[in-house]
């Protein structure tokens, strides 16, 4: 049932309001700045927050903003799916804003303005995404978070940032286009952009096209779900900030590609057209591949927050694998991992930036015996590298246990033994980092206690507890278990 | 206000006659004339095209002459749609002209505003008339008029205009020899007569000659490639203003001339079925757009790369025209009103970092962000609409031409189409790289701490505006393009497309 409603229209121009009062505010007036941000951010939620109900009555809010082109519309349209996304990208701008204000400040930061501005239309574009009734309403908010990241990529402004920004608006404008090309083509086939649960595809087209279209669609989404070879872009994207790393290249921008690819497969393909033209698995056999990849490599790099990039990607592939074997439990699997991954990453890159605030180390060689200096963060870093890894009871379980299930399911051993060794590799590049900041000496490590400012201790907290109380009882606060279980239900009919 | 069609021609050209007069007592009363002037023209247009929506087309007999004996003006919803957007950047350049042309032209003002105003009235002029003579009369005010204005610019502006003067010259030449033909065998000079009668010539040589004359000539005016020769250099010399009514509104008026010539006056048939013309105009906008932005890449100049890019989105235009289906001519002439929104834009914003900066290096832009916040904000967002980023106009009309492509199955127009957003994508954030994020050469020691409290040193209120208005408009017809397209541009395609 649809239900006229001016919320999603709100919600996405929350951050765009907050955004003006920030350019407003400028760098004179910091803590009005600040508290428009937090404002912004804390409004935005709960205006999501307030469509969750709906969503469980099993009705659908809808907004039809604007008529882009003859059929086409600027359309906002709640499901279970979005609001998924949306809760979780809104909650934690919440958080990363608290952490934001204490990571800049300690490390007094220059162009601070544009910085939170950024971040403000990013979340106002993400939750655009989120909302998105069709694929050309989705398509505008995707190149609106392109634009807007860029110069939080670019944020250090040395010659090093801005190469890795070239390098981020090449892989970004090129996907976009290739989305544009899948786009304007479906349009071509179809007529029709809308999202449907379980497709719209069927009996457009002989199979070689949609084969093809398939393949820029996923392609197109794929270079920001860093899909492999798409994913060299989020490694040097690293060079950001690291709240900018954790909310934006760990949560929205990348899983905004995740959502892009899982909208394509569950809601413009649908199960029954990805079985007959057998491309299921071929997109499952081709994450995988980025799925053991993306482990070994992390193996191998000194960065953290490099590290931390592959882990990301390791983890995006895992989302999208999920979605592509097409079972109940992978797809439910699949989707809260995007929740999940979210909690636990976020508290690993913040940790990385209170070890940064605090020490200005960013490599993994340099922190032996950090967890006598920094007790909380270091264990919040734990607890985010066992979920990661599938450690009960921590979230990353709940997940990876549908997962696995799922690839039974769909009785595919294979994919099993794929998910299998990556939780074994997560291990394997995780569990160093704890062992050695307990267990080893430095000289340059003072072994007294000397944490980060609240500032970055709060929110990092929030989010290692939040991994911990998801991993118990996975249907806590907004249910995201059970939104998960509605939208396979909704799509693999 | 029945005699608008004729009024919105009248003013700028009386008020032209009027301004040398007033300058020569009182310099400063010409700058509010103008304005006047063309303010009255913009409403007059507005009032145009709003009877053109509600009464459907105007007729407009020049001294009470029938036609097709006496000049007749005919404004339908394409030629309705091209007067507001010629008027209405004109009036914001001239609006703009008066800070900028006190810096670049400090004595030669008065006569900067008199030929001024004759460049709109021929352009207008071209846009309301329904007779291709009368046509050919206003194409030479406008032309010559051009010619005069590049050549007030800087150092290299003469070269310039020279260049344009014989190439515009030819071009103008051909369209009157192709007028010259059609007479002779038709006897006529009125479009809508000569409409009927051209049908049952269609065969004849001297007809399709004509034809042929028509493309070339007004190829040459519009700087089609490969006749874009004398573009870059009379875009780059003149002065800013100038540049930035060439480039969204002369160039535009050539498109709309060919678009009327194709279509109205031969028929759709003729154009794309017996002539291989659209074939090879696709062909030649394609090759435009791959050069244009290839060589706008390579550019160190600004407003030379701005001048380059024009020549691919005059390709952007040209291939719409060539692809001849709905979608594709949808793109088309939604792609006019966005290039004239944004390069206007685009030149206005060269034009005030050359007035605060006094150089048009992209690599002496850095800090630009902080002296000049809002004409670089403006100058991004007219970036991005070029490049093709969405809300922005420019991304509807590329989704529409791409749909075109695909409709008419010729994919190699959808690569090109594709690539070019990302060639885009090159010059533009170069500019946007380094005025953002570059510091200046010399000041980079300290540049982060200066960055943050630098005071603000933008352009004059009176150049600030209309480059805001114009981003401004770039936005909103974006958001609003499907309510342009329902309500005008659907209309304004010819028949039998």
């Amino acid at each position: 049932m649809d239900i006229i409603s001016i919320r999603p229209l709100l919600a996405v121009l929350m951050g765009m309001i907050g955004a003006f009062f920030i350019l407003l505010a400028g760098e004179r007036h910091k803590n009005i700045r600040e508290f428009s941000t937090i404002l912004a951010s804390v409004a935005k939620f709960l205006l999501v927050f307030s469509m969750v109900p709906f969503v469980f009555e099993g009705k659908t809010l809808v907004y039809d903003l604007i008529t882009l082109a003859p059929g086409l519309l600027l359309e906002f349209k709640v499901d279970t799916f979005g609001i998924f996304f949306g809760v979780l990208a809104s909650f934690l701008w919440i958080i990363t804003s608290i952490y934001s204000i204490g990571y800049m400040r300690g490390l007094q930061e220059h162009a601070q303005t544009r910085y939170f501005f950024c971040f403000a239309m990013a979340l106002s574009a993400t939750m655009g995404i989120a909302f998105a009734g069709n694929l050309l309403t989705l398509f505008i908010f995707y190149e609106i978070l392109t634009i807007t990241t860029y110069p939080l990529v670019v944020h250090k402004e040395t010659a090093e940032a801005i190469k890795a920004g070239r390098k981020y608006l090449v892989y970004t404008l090129t996907g976009g286009v290739t989305i544009l090309f899948s786009i304007a083509f479906t349009y071509h086939l179809t007529g029709s952009l809308d999202f449907v649960g379980g497709g719209f595809l069927q009996d457009h087209g002989s199979k070689n096209v949609l084969t093809l279209l398939f393949i820029t669609f996923i392609l197109g989404f794929g270079v920001k779900a860093a899909i492999m070879p798409l994913h060299e872009w989020l490694p040097t994207a690293m060079i950001a900030p690291i709240p900018v790393s954790a909310l934006l290249h760990a949560v929205a921008v990348v899983k905004a590609g995740v959502f892009g690819c899982l909208r394509v497969i569950l809601y413009v393909f649908g199960p029954a057209l990805l079985h007959e033209l057998d491309l299921w698995w071929m997109l499952a056999y081709f994450v995988s591949f980025t799925i053991v990849v993306s482990g070994i490599f992390a193996l191998v790099q000194d960065n953290l927050k490099v590290r931390l990039a592959f882990s990301t990607i390791n983890a995006l592939s895992i989302i999208i694998l999920g979605a592509a074997l097409l079972s109940p439990s992978a797809v439910k699997g699949g989707i809260l991992h995007i929740a999940n991954h979210g909690f636990m990453k976020i508290t690993l890159f913040f940790c990385a930036g209170a070890i940064y605030v605090k020490t200005h180390k960013e490599k993994v060689s340099e922190l032996d015996g950090l967890a006598r200096q920094m007790p909380f963060t270091m264990g919040s870093f734990a607890i985010g590298a066992m979920g990661l890894a599938g450690i009960p009871p921590i979230c990353g379980f709940i997940s990876k246990w549908y997962l696995c299930l799922g690839a039974l399911e769909a009785h595919e051993i294979t994919f099993l033994f794929v998910l299998l060794i990556s939780a074994m590799l997560d291990a394997a590049y995780f569990f160093p980092i704890i062992y050695n900041s307990l267990f080893k000496r430095s000289q340059e490590i003072n072994p007294t206690f000397n944490e980060a400012p609240w500032l970055i201790l709060v929110p990092m907290l929030i989010a290692a507890i939040i991994s911990i109380i998801l991993g118990i009882a996975p249907d806590a606060f907004v249910h995201f278990f059970k939104m998960a279980a509605l939208i396979g239900q909704n799509t693999l009919h | 206000m029945s005699h608008s069609p004729i009024l919105i021609i009248i003013i700028p050209l009386i008020s032209s006659f009027f301004v040398p007069l007033i300058g020569w007592r009182k310099k400063n009363l010409c700058y509010p004339l103008v304005v006047l002037a063309l303010f009255i023209s913009s409403i007059l247009s507005l009032y145009i095209m709003g009877s053109v929506i509600t009464h459907g087309s105007i007729y407009y007999r020049l001294g009470g002459w029938e036609p097709p004996w006496g000049i007749e003006y005919r404004i339908d919803y394409l030629n309705g749609f091209m007067a507001v957007i010629v008027s209405f950047i004109s009036f914001l350049v001239a609006i703009y002209s008066r800070r900028s042309g006190e810096q670049e032209l400090p004595d030669r003002i008065v006569h900067f505003y008199c030929i001024f105003l004759l460049l709109v009235t021929g352009l207008l002029g071209m846009v309301v008339t329904g007779d291709m003579f009368n046509l050919y009369v206003f194409l030479e005010i406008a032309s010559l008029a051009a010619y005069a204005l590049i050549a007030i610019g800087e150092d290299g502006a003469l070269m310039g205009s020279f260049n344009y003067l014989i190439m515009g010259t030819i071009g103008a030449c051909f369209y009157l020899l192709g007028v010259g033909y059609l007479y002779i065998v038709t006897g006529s000079l009125n479009m809508n007569d000569l409409s009927q009668i051209l049908p049952g010539l269609y065969h004849s040589r001297v007809v399709r000659t004509a034809f042929a004359l028509f493309i070339v000539g007004l190829a040459l005016k519009m700087g089609l490639f490969p006749l874009h020769t004398w573009l870059p250099d009379a875009y780059t010399h003149a002065p800013s203003a100038v540049s930035a009514l060439l480039a969204s509104v002369m160039s535009k008026v050539s498109v709309y001339i060919m678009i009327r010539i194709m279509f109205t006056v031969f028929n759709p048939y003729f154009s794309i079925e017996l002539i291989p013309i659209t074939t090879m105009l696709s062909w030649t906008a394609g090759i435009a757009i791959l050069f244009g932005e290839i060589m706008a890449i390579v550019q160190p100049d600004l407003k030379r790369m701005l001048a380059y890019s024009s020549v691919a989105q005059i390709g952007y235009i040209v291939l719409g025209i060539g692809l001849a289906n709905t979608m594709g001519l949808t793109g088309s002439l939604l792609h006019v009103l966005n290039h004239a929104l944004t390069k206007g834009c685009l030149f206005l914003g060269a034009g005030a970092i050359t007035y605060r900066r006094g150089t048009r290096d992209i690599r002496q832009l850095g800090y630009l962000h902080v002296e000049m916040p809002f004409t670089m904000a403006a100058f991004t967002i007219a970036a991005l609409s070029m490049i093709g980023i969405p809300p922005t106009c420019g991304f509807f009309s590329k989704y529409y031409l791409i749909l075109g492509a695909i409709d008419a199955r010729q994919w190699i127009w959808v690569i090109i189409l594709l690539l070019s957003s990302l060639l885009n994508a090159i010059f533009f954030f170069r500019v946007i790289e380094n005025a953002y994020f570059k510091p200046l050469g010399v000041i980079h020691e300290s540049s982060y701490d200066r960055g943050e409290q630098e005071e603000a040193n933008e352009v004059p209120l009176g150049m600030l505006i209309p480059i805001l208005a114009l981003a401004a408009a770039i936005i909103l017809t974006g958001i609003f393009s499907g309510k342009i397209i329902s309500t005008i541009i659907q209309f304004a395609i010819p028949e039998g497309i």
